[in-house]
């Protein structure tokens, strides 16, 4: 049945489907923007224990989600993992080390003999949450910027710059989406932890959560800026029907107009992004997470379908235009495309399931961080 | 191969070693307790006795503590394949990143899902709930390992595909072949028994300490019947496992049988040899003894091997040199056949760039005479598809000896621990202690035959490690080879400092 599908359908599909795991990737992140509130809104240790124990069952989701994004990538697109990981490798290196912090830091916070005590996870957990997911958005920016890369016939990288990828950060764009990215994930750790934190007893908790959230959003609306006035404004990269790939101007404005779902998606996601900021800070709803969520992950969708469709190279280079990766020379082969489409049919039973057990292990009170068993 | 210096191959493999090394120290720990915390669980729902509630809770707690390095050591394995081996990603990306997906997609969200049920669903969800997350994180665990033990088959058994000159690398044509390849569920059956051994003597290991210290000892003596009935299957289901995998290696891989057994001259009835010492100036094709001290027992390697007698079981001479007797082609025959194979893909590559169809043509005609030699085209010399021999041979004359130790201990415990005379021998239980970390070296010991002895190749004769590397220069490499070093041993001595202070403290209520 899949089979029969043309293998351009194929790579269309699974760069949706890759887009889907990524953009639920970014709103996972409110683990990483909830770490990097810790300090600013928990004050004692009770405080810091719930903040902790809410974030701590659910950072496995978000950590498996990178790992299958880097998992999909590899299945689907295998040549934007071997030109990417191992031309910008300084940039992923870093982001990996974070997340190699990250995944001790909650089992050994607490936890007696840990060596370098409680305040190092905790710095753990935000180097993390700050580094780890500006390095992310950044490196999500060169799908926008370009790369510096050329690969010989034999599809072997050469990457031309020696900070190996960390230039990527030294760009205003992909900072820009860096730090939008930190911001928004602020933002949503906010509307994570009122939703998920039962604040009988600590409503001094409650209270700074909400405003953080307020706060995260302002501080991430200057990078939104810079961000659409890049895309409105600015050239990008595109390719013919040969797949010649060349410099065209206001490439990025010129998709979202020639696909109006795109740019509604786009206005729709930052609408309800904004509208579960307004649900936490100004009103005392606890379902401000579903709006911001939803909204992250529509904008999520709109960056990733704006890089890959529309006769866009999804991974371009600056150095040689014709190095540059399309969703059509990246990817797998027909047949893998269609082995992997099968397996992909279970992802709906592993939503099912972990809706389940999210709706199951049910809300934090101060009572559940006080029993032993919590980290 | 061009551009690739070989310290940057070496530190890339040294790096890769390192963090596989690193991983395997708390992955067997992970998949066999998870399934003894399982059966804990299980007998505490069934009998419905509090102890057991609390037996089960005091070993998922070391397990959790275990499982979170296991995890740190994990993200860096699976991104190491693009950092470090970029060409390896795209030459066989097409096939080997299929498992790794569906390991993410099928196994690590049951693990991250239901391990937080495990944990913190005690008083939130109903007791048979919970009993299905643990028993779910337990088969998640060990179908992770499934998928990416597949993937290390496929490297030491490449099969189910074909390659692609006009992509340049090798594309999957069978799934099926790729998932049920004999050496990929030999990998699988032999690891994860293997690691239920290692699970089982953490556990036997952490009881005796406290029967030698008089403490927590009925927990002790039931974590111990479990235990070693667990382990004594295992032992036994991984010996079977283990000759398998001997027999397929024989099949599939006879350089890495040849060296682990430190074997040079191919013969029939070839002999075992049960104790050696290896002598170092021992060449291939010199008329040296391998050994400089050697027990041998005749006959017994070619059977084991070759499942028959009479036999002929090509040693490392043969496979190096040839023997046209037997039909093997000599490595020096396969380098230039090699060679000539990448020229004609290049000539086929350049043909095509430039747009002349007839040359294409030709250069794709003459390449495919020799496309199944062309890994050997990026080898020096004849020799160099020997893997080290005396690394080989000791690591798995170790891991082989050292499991008869396993099965002598799981039987003893299970003895005392059925008859209640665990706490007559101080001898045996320091013996219980001990074997953990015999168990440690002898599942290194494993995946050193498994991996060092594929070498030269990343992908048995199809890609050398040189022809795998990214081009980034070994200054890159060594740094967060060191960065890594430096992070896991921290991370590591954290881990079993904790571990200590959990064991010393001791379960609640039993």
């Amino acid at each position: 049945m899949i089979g029969s599908l043309d293998t351009a359908i194929l790579q269309q599909l699974w760069w949706i489907l890759v887009s889907v795991v990524g953009s639920l990737f970014l709103f996972l992140t409110f683990v990483q923007g909830g770490q990097t509130l810790l300090w600013q809104v928990a004050k004692n240790d009770i405080e810091k224990n719930l903040v902790i124990n809410s974030l701590g069952r659910k950072w496995e989701l978000t950590f498996t989600t990178l790992v299958l994004f880097g998992g999909a990538l590899f299945a689907a697109f295998p040549k934007f993992y071997s030109t990417s990981f191992g031309g910008a490798y300084w940039v992923w290196i870093l982001i990996l080390f974070t997340f190699v912090l990250q995944a001790v830091s909650y089992e050994f916070r607490k936890k007696p003999g840990n060596l370098f005590g409680a305040a190092t996870y905790e710095a753990f957990l935000f180097i993390n949450g700050a580094v780890g997911i500006l390095l992310i958005g950044a490196a999500v920016g060169t799908f926008f910027t370009g790369s510096n890369f050329t690969l010989d016939a034999f599809n072997r990288v050469t990457w031309t710059n020696p900070l190996r990828g960390l230039e990527a950060a030294f760009n205003l764009f992909n900072l820009a989406m860096g730090l939008f990215l930190v911001f928004n994930a602020r933002a949503l750790g906010a509307m994570f932890l009122v939703n998920n934190i039962n604040f009988s007893g600590v409503p001094q908790l409650e209270e700074r959560i909400r405003k953080s959230c307020l706060q995260s959003l302002i501080c991430a609306l200057p990078f939104l800026v810079i961000i659409l006035a890049y895309v409105l404004f600015w050239d990008g990269f595109g390719f013919d029907q040969n797949g010649v790939v060349s410099i065209e101007s206001q490439k990025y404005f010129t998709s979202l107009m020639k696909t109006p779902l795109l740019f509604v998606q786009l206005l729709a996601g930052l609408a309800l992004v904004i509208l579960g900021v307004f649900l936490t800070s100004f009103k005392a709803s606890k379902a401000g997470i579903w709006f911001g969520g939803l909204g992250t992950v529509f904008v999520g969708l709109t960056v990733f379908f704006l890089a890959g469709f529309n006769d866009t190279p999804f991974y371009p280079s600056k150095v040689d235009l014709q190095s540059s990766l399309t969703i059509y020379n990246a990817s797998s082969s027909h047949f893998t495309l269609t082995a992997m489409t099968y397996v992909a049919m279970v992802i709906p039973l592993v939503l099912a399931y972990i809706a389940h057990v999210w709706y199951h292990m049910g809300k934090l009170s101060v009572a559940d961080v006080q029993d032993g068993e919590s980290y | 191969m061009d551009g690739v210096d070989l310290a940057t191959v070496d530190w890339a493999r040294y790096q890769f070693a390192l963090t596989a090394m690193y991983h395997w120290l708390f992955v067997p720990i992970t998949l066999g307790l998870s399934f003894l915390c399982a059966f804990f669980e299980t007998i505490y729902v069934r009998t419905g006795k509090e102890e057991w509630k609390n037996t089960a809770k005091f070993w998922m707690t070391l397990f959790g503590i275990n499982f979170a390095v296991g995890v740190a050591t994990g993200i860096i394995m699976e991104f190491e394949f693009g950092t470090n081996w970029s060409n390896y990603s795209w030459m066989v990306g097409d096939i080997f990143g299929a498992p790794l997906a569906i390991e993410g997609i099928v196994a690590f969200f049951l693990e991250a899902t239901f391990f937080a049920v495990m944990f913190f669903g005690w008083n939130r969800v109903s007791k048979g709930f919970h009993l299905l997350a643990t028993w779910i994180v337990a088969i998640g665990s060990n179908l992770s390992a499934l998928w990416i033990l597949v993937a290390n088959g496929w490297m030491q058994y490449p099969t189910g595909m074909a390659f692609n000159p006009d992509t340049v690398r090798y594309e999957m044509q069978n799934f099926w072949e790729v998932l049920f390849s004999p050496v990929a569920m030999a990998k699988f059956t032999h690891t994860t028994s293997t690691s239920f051994i290692v699970g089982s003597l953490f556990v036997i290991s952490v009881s005796s300490w406290y029967l030698l210290k008089g403490r927590h000892l009925e927990m002790a003596r039931k974590s111990i019947l479990v235990a070693s009935v667990f382990g004594l299957i295992s032992t036994v289901y991984a010996g079977i496992t283990g000759d398998q995998s001997a027999y397929v290696n024989a099949d599939k891989q006879p350089m890495k049988l040849a060296a682990y057994e430190g074997y040079y001259k191919g013969e029939t009835n070839a002999d075992i040899v049960a104790f050696g010492i290896i002598n170092r100036d021992k060449k291939p094709g010199d008329n040296q003894d391998p050994f400089v001290v050697s027990i041998k027992i005749p006959g017994i390697l070619g059977m084991m091997a070759t499942r028959g007698f009479g036999n002929f079981l090509p040693g490392i001479d043969d496979l190096v040199y040839g023997n046209a007797e037997r039909g093997l082609l000599p490595a020096a025959d396969k380098i230039s056949r090699g060679r000539q194979a990448i020229n004609d893909l290049t000539a086929y590559k350049e043909a095509k760039k430039s747009g002349d169809q007839a040359a294409a043509e030709a250069s794709l005609t003459k390449f495919k005479e020799n496309q199944s030699f062309m890994g050997y085209g990026y080898l020096q010399k004849p020799e160099d598809i020997v893997p080290p021999v005396a690394l080989n041979f000791y690591a798995f004359h170790t891991m082989v000896g050292l499991s008869v130790v396993f099965l002598l201990v799981f039987v003893i415990f299970l003895r005392g621990a059925v008859k209640n005379t665990l706490m007559s021998s101080h001898v045996r239980l320091f013996l219980g202690f001990i074997s953990f970390f015999l168990a440690m070296i002898a599942s290194q010991a494993g995946w050193i035959v498994a991996e060092v002895g594929r070498q030269p190749w990343a992908i048995q004769d199809m890609l050398p490690v040189n022809a795998a590397t990214t081009n980034i220069g070994a200054g890159s490499v060594q740094t967060t080879f060191f960065l890594f070093l430096i992070i896991f041993t921290a991370l590591l001595v954290a881990e079993i400092r904790i571990m200590t202070k959990q064991i010393q403290h001791g379960p609640e209520g039993v």
